[in-house]
Parts: C-alpha cells; sequence; structure tokens
C-alpha cells in the first residue's frame, strides 16, 4: 500500500468529509489502486514541459465594472437552511 | 408515428406552416413520456405547467406569423445541472434536493428568448461526475435499447430522452465525454463544442478548464441549428471566446471532397470491442467512398489521458465544491459547532463517487503532492494538447471510436471505479485539448445497441466537424433506427 488510513484521515479533514471505518478502509484501497495507475506519468520526462494554462489562449476580455445584477434579498434567501430577519442564520462561531 | 419523434427542423418548418401547434406537438411529448418513463426514468423534474404556458405563449406569436425566434415552440429537455430560474434544479445529488435557482444560466436565457418549451430537467451522475449515470443520487436511467444497460453518463438523461422521443432535443454539458459517450451509448448526435465557445455561466461547476455546454439531438441538422442558438460570448463567462459564431447549418452541404482526416493509430488497440472497430472502420470507408482524404496519425500520448484527466477533473472538483458549505443553500445537517455542521453536511449530502473525487483532488493539490500529481498532470496535459495541434496540421479533422465499448449493464462497474474511469478513454483528450468533437450514430452491435463514432476538430472549428458528421449521416442514416419501448 502506498496510501495509508493515516493520509485518507488527514485528506478527509481537509475536504471537511467524514467516512464510516469499513468506507474509510474500502476508499484508502480504492484510492491506492488509482494512484498507483497514475504514477505512469512518471515515465515521461517533462523537466522542461510548460504546465498547461488555456485550450485556446483567448486573451481575458475586459468589461465596465458595473452592477448588471439587481439586489434581490427575498430570492437568494429562498434557498436559506436557516435565516433570521432577511439574514442568513449560521451556527455560533465565538463563544 | 407519434408527433413526438420529429427533429427540430421539420417540428419548425411544420409548426410554421401551421400543421400542427406548439401546444400540440408538447401535449403529444408528455404523452410519450407517461408512456415510456416508468421505464427509463430520464427526468428527475418535469415542468409541465410551465412548458405548457410556453407552448401556449408559442403558439399566440406563431398566429403573428412574423417572429423570428429560433427555438420557436420546439419540447426541449435540459440536464439537470443548469441553473432554471424557479425550476428545480438538484445537479442529482441529495445536496441539491430543495434547490430552486434565483436566476437563469446564459443558455437557459437563450432558449427562453428563443421561446423554447422547457419540458424538464433530466438525470446525471451526481455533480456530472460519472460515466454511466449510475451515480445520480435519486435513481438510474435506463438505457431505451436495453432497460438492463446504462444509458451512458453523466448526460444519461437527456441522451435517453432525446433517443426516446421524450422531447425534441436535449441539452447536456462535457467535461469529460458527458454528452459524447451517453449520445453514442443511446444511439443520437452529441456535440461537444470548443472550450470557450457556449458560455458556462450558470452551469453548476465540476471541472471548469473543461465543462462545456453542448446539444443532444435526433440528427446532425438539429445539431447545427442547436449549437447557432447557444453558441457565442458571454461577459459573465470569463473563459467565454469573444469570436463570431458562424451559420452552422450552412456548412452543412453533404461534400466532403478534398477534407482530409485523420486516424488516430492509438484509439484502435485491444480492449476495444470488435464490433465497435468494425463499424468505426467501415463508416471511415464510407467517407472515403465520399471523396474524403483518409491519413493515418499519431497521438503518441493517449494512454497518459486517463491518469491526467483524473488528476486535474478531481482537483479542479474538490475546489469547486469547497462552496457546499450548508450555508446559504442546500442540505445542512444539524450539529455542535460550524465545523461539525460542514464536515456532517457534507458527508450527508454528498454520494460516494463525489466523495472519492474530492479526495482525490484534495489529495492531489494537498502540500507535498502538488508538484508530483496536479502539475505533472499539467505538464502533461500541454503534451496532449501538442499531440493535437500537430494532427490537426496535416488532417482537418479527426476520426475514431466515442467509447471501446457499447452500453454496459447496469451494476457491471460500480464494484472498480478505475475500470470505469477507463472507459472514457476516448473522450478526454479532447476535453483536456479543448477541442471540438461530436459523436454520432454508425452502426449496432450483434446485441442491437447503437456504436458511435466521434468527429474531433480543430479550435473553434465546429463547421468543419459538422460537415463531415452530415456527409456520412446523409450517406447511411443508422439514426433513423428507433429503439422498441
Amino acid at each position: 500500500m502506498k496510501l495509508t488510513r493515516e493520509e485518507v484521515q488527514r485528506v478527509a479533514s481537509l475536504a471537511r468529509l467524514r467516512f464510516t471505518p469499513e468506507d474509510e478502509e474500502r476508499l484508502t484501497k480504492q484510492l491506492d489502486n488509482i494512484l498507483r495507475y497514475m504514477e505512469k506519468l512518471n515515465q515521461l520526462d517533462t523537466s522542461r514541459i510548460e504546465p498547461f494554462t488555456h485550450a485556446a489562449n483567448t486573451k481575458t476580455p475586459m468589461r465596465e465594472d458595473a452592477i448588471t445584477n439587481e439586489p434581490n434579498a427575498d430570492a437568494l434567501l429562498a434557498n436559506a437552511p436557516a435565516q433570521e430577519n432577511h439574514f442568513f442564520q449560521v451556527p455560533k462561531i465565538i463563544e | 408515428m407519434s408527433l413526438a419523434e420529429i427533429t427540430l427542423h421539420e417540428a419548425r418548418e411544420k409548426l410554421r406552416r401551421r400543421e400542427f401547434s406548439a401546444q400540440e406537438l408538447t401535449e403529444a411529448v408528455f404523452r410519450r413520456i407517461s408512456e415510456t418513463e416508468e421505464k427509463l426514468h430520464s427526468y428527475i423534474t418535469l415542468s409541465r405547467d410551465t412548458a405548457l404556458r410556453e407552448a401556449k405563449q408559442a403558439d399566440e406569436l406563431l398566429r403573428t406569423d412574423t417572429s423570428p425566434h429560433s427555438l420557436l415552440g420546439i419540447p426541449i429537455a435540459v440536464k439537470d445541472n443548469f441553473l432554471t430560474r424557479g425550476i428545480r434544479t438538484t445537479c442529482a445529488s441529495k445536496f441539491l434536493e430543495n434547490f430552486i435557482p434565483p436566476y437563469d444560466s446564459t443558455t437557459i436565457k437563450k432558449l427562453r428568448a428563443g421561446c423554447a418549451v422547457i419540458i424538464g430537467k433530466t438525470n446525471l451522475d451526481e455533480f456530472a461526475m460519472g460515466s454511466s449515470g449510475e451515480n445520480s443520487a435519486f435513481f438510474v436511467t435506463r438505457n431505451p435499447w436495453a432497460t438492463d444497460r446504462v444509458p451512458g453518463g453523466s448526460s444519461g438523461g437527456s441522451a435517453a430522452a432525446v433517443a426516446a422521443d421524450q422531447c425534441i432535443v436535449g441539452l447536456g454539458t462535457d467535461t469529460g465525454g458527458s454528452i459524447r459517450q451517453p449520445a453514442a451509448f443511446c444511439g443520437v448526435v452529441g456535440l461537444k463544442p470548443t472550450y470557450g465557445r457556449v458560455s458556462r455561466y450558470g452551469i453548476i461547476a465540476f471541472a471548469s478548464s473543461m465543462d462545456q455546454v453542448g446539444p443532444i439531438t435526433k440528427d446532425v441538422r438539429d445539431c447545427a441549428l442547436m449549437l447557432e442558438v447557444i453558441a457565442g460570448y458571454d461577459p459573465a463567462d470569463s473563459t467565454s471566446a469573444n469570436l463570431p459564431a458562424p451559420q452552422y447549418s450552412a456548412s452543412l452541404t453533404g461534400d466532403v471532397k478534398g477534407l482530409r482526416i485523420g486516424i488516430p493509430k492509438e484509439y484502435f488497440v485491444s480492449g476495444i470491442q470488435p464490433a465497435v472497430q468494425q463499424a468505426v472502420r467501415e463508416a471511415v470507408r464510407q467517407l472515403e467512398r465520399n471523396g474524403a482524404t483518409i491519413i493515418d496519425i499519431s497521438l503518441p500520448h493517449t494512454e497518459f489521458a486517463v491518469a491526467v484527466y483524473y488528476i486535474v477533473a478531481t482537483a479542479e472538483a474538490s475546489s469547486n465544491l469547497a462552496r457546499y458549505d450548508g450555508m446559504r443553500y442546500g442540505h445542512r445537517a444539524s450539529a455542535k459547532d460550524l465545523t461539525e455542521t460542514y464536515t456532517s453536511s457534507r458527508a450527508e449530502g454528498f454520494g460516494p463517487e463525489v466523495k472519492r473525487r474530492i479526495m482525490l483532488g484534495t489529495y492531489a493539490l494537498s502540500a507535498g503532492y502538488y508538484d508530483a500529481y496536479y502539475l505533472k498532470a499539467q505538464k502533461v496535459r500541454t503534451l496532449i494538447k501538442k499531440d493535437f495541434d500537430e494532427a490537426l496540421k496535416c488532417c482537418d479533422a479527426i476520426i475514431a471510436p466515442t467509447a471501446p465499448t457499447t452500453a454496459f449493464k447496469i451494476g457491471e462497474k460500480t464494484q472498480d471505479p478505475l475500470q470505469m474511469y477507463l472507459s472514457d478513454i476516448y473522450t478526454i483528450s479532447v476535453n483536456l485539448a479543448g477541442l471540438p468533437a461530436l459523436s454520432l450514430p454508425c452502426g449496432f452491435d450483434s446485441e442491437g445497441l447503437p456504436i458511435g463514432m466521434q468527429i474531433i476538430g480543430r479550435h473553434f472549428d465546429e463547421s468543419t466537424v459538422l460537415a463531415i458528421a452530415y456527409a456520412y449521416e446523409q450517406s447511411m442514416d443508422w439514426g433513423k433506427r428507433k429503439p422498441d419501448l
């Protein structure tokens, strides 16, 4: 095994994900298998190759810095899991 | 024949001649859906009430008879990862099960401006991540040609809906083959335009350097007509190309004389189903008889494409999906503190494949692994793009199979994610290089399953791709065959 359970736990915490012990074990094997496959890229010498940036090299266009969307708090709040007094309600972060 | 079997270009003409009304056409489509949907499960959400209202408005416009609207009264199926104002948009994820977008994606705005009738939102792999449709959080769409088989993915619902006449045309997105592979599996036409050709604004992001919107249609002419509507510059998408979009239907002359078509030797290797290989080779011979010149070419870095793609795509996905934190929209778990709320919301809201890809992408971008995986993959991506640039100097387009096999059985590949990833081998290089490519039917295997052929063009040269596809379709017409439902 190239990938350890501990690494999977570390990455899960970075990604804000959580797995049951059984899922974690299966995932470790699957990811290990996929990462081993990806090692085939090391067959290529890329020391003089520039990393890819854009497919068609078109310039990023400029535009006026103008407001195009009208404020619409009601529409935006309509999908909020919790709201109060026209604000998104979120868990307390400071005790 | 049901009215729902009609193509976009036929419907457009007959609506103008008042042979039937937009309301009759829309009713016929909903009747077809109610007859077949229990077998297929193409749609997550049907928007019957608004569709009938749109059809009624279309009929009023048709009465005035001066309307230039391109899609006037045409029933369209939309993949459920396009934001549709007021129509639930789930991306086939529990996380967005109840999400109602406050705005329309640019493509939907264009459909509405063209007075299309939006029938509903079609099933997909959750967040468009999958090659079979089986990663939908809700249900598995069935292939209309054999209901124990997958429709392909991720735009499986749209492809199945088009093949089964549950709409007139469909819309999909393609990040690694998600329009072309389901089009091949379902025996219809699917086009992934050049990266930058169609606006990505309002598409739920998966891998932003490759995501692209495109049509899924019953024939090549419909594909050209749809591209005319959706192509073009959009200031709301910073990667949208500021180039004029030609009148694609004008390129459908049926003439391929003098065109040079490249056949990459790396795409005809072991692992490909013999019937697929034969059908594509025979199609190439047909184009040669029509006057095209066939050239053997090489795309030497093809074997590295799957590895590159599943690093780049998952890295971008892990970053794009960081926005799903359960604060402003989507699923929120109840938990004791903020971090726990994030973690539980995501653990409950995302399905296994989405989590697997977030994990892979987070790993590839994390400290200590970035150079070995992400940077390495982006360098090999440069080599893959150069292969195409070189090849397309000596030919006008490239022909290859769309997928190595015809539609596989439901459940056949779900246990081994790597095997599933490898089924994308022929489509993903095109996304890595940002090129346009179209899949169209070129035969059937011994079990009666459709085979797809892929035509790949130069950047922003969808016209040549469509011209070749049209010429082939005119001489063969596999697409006229319908599944028996």
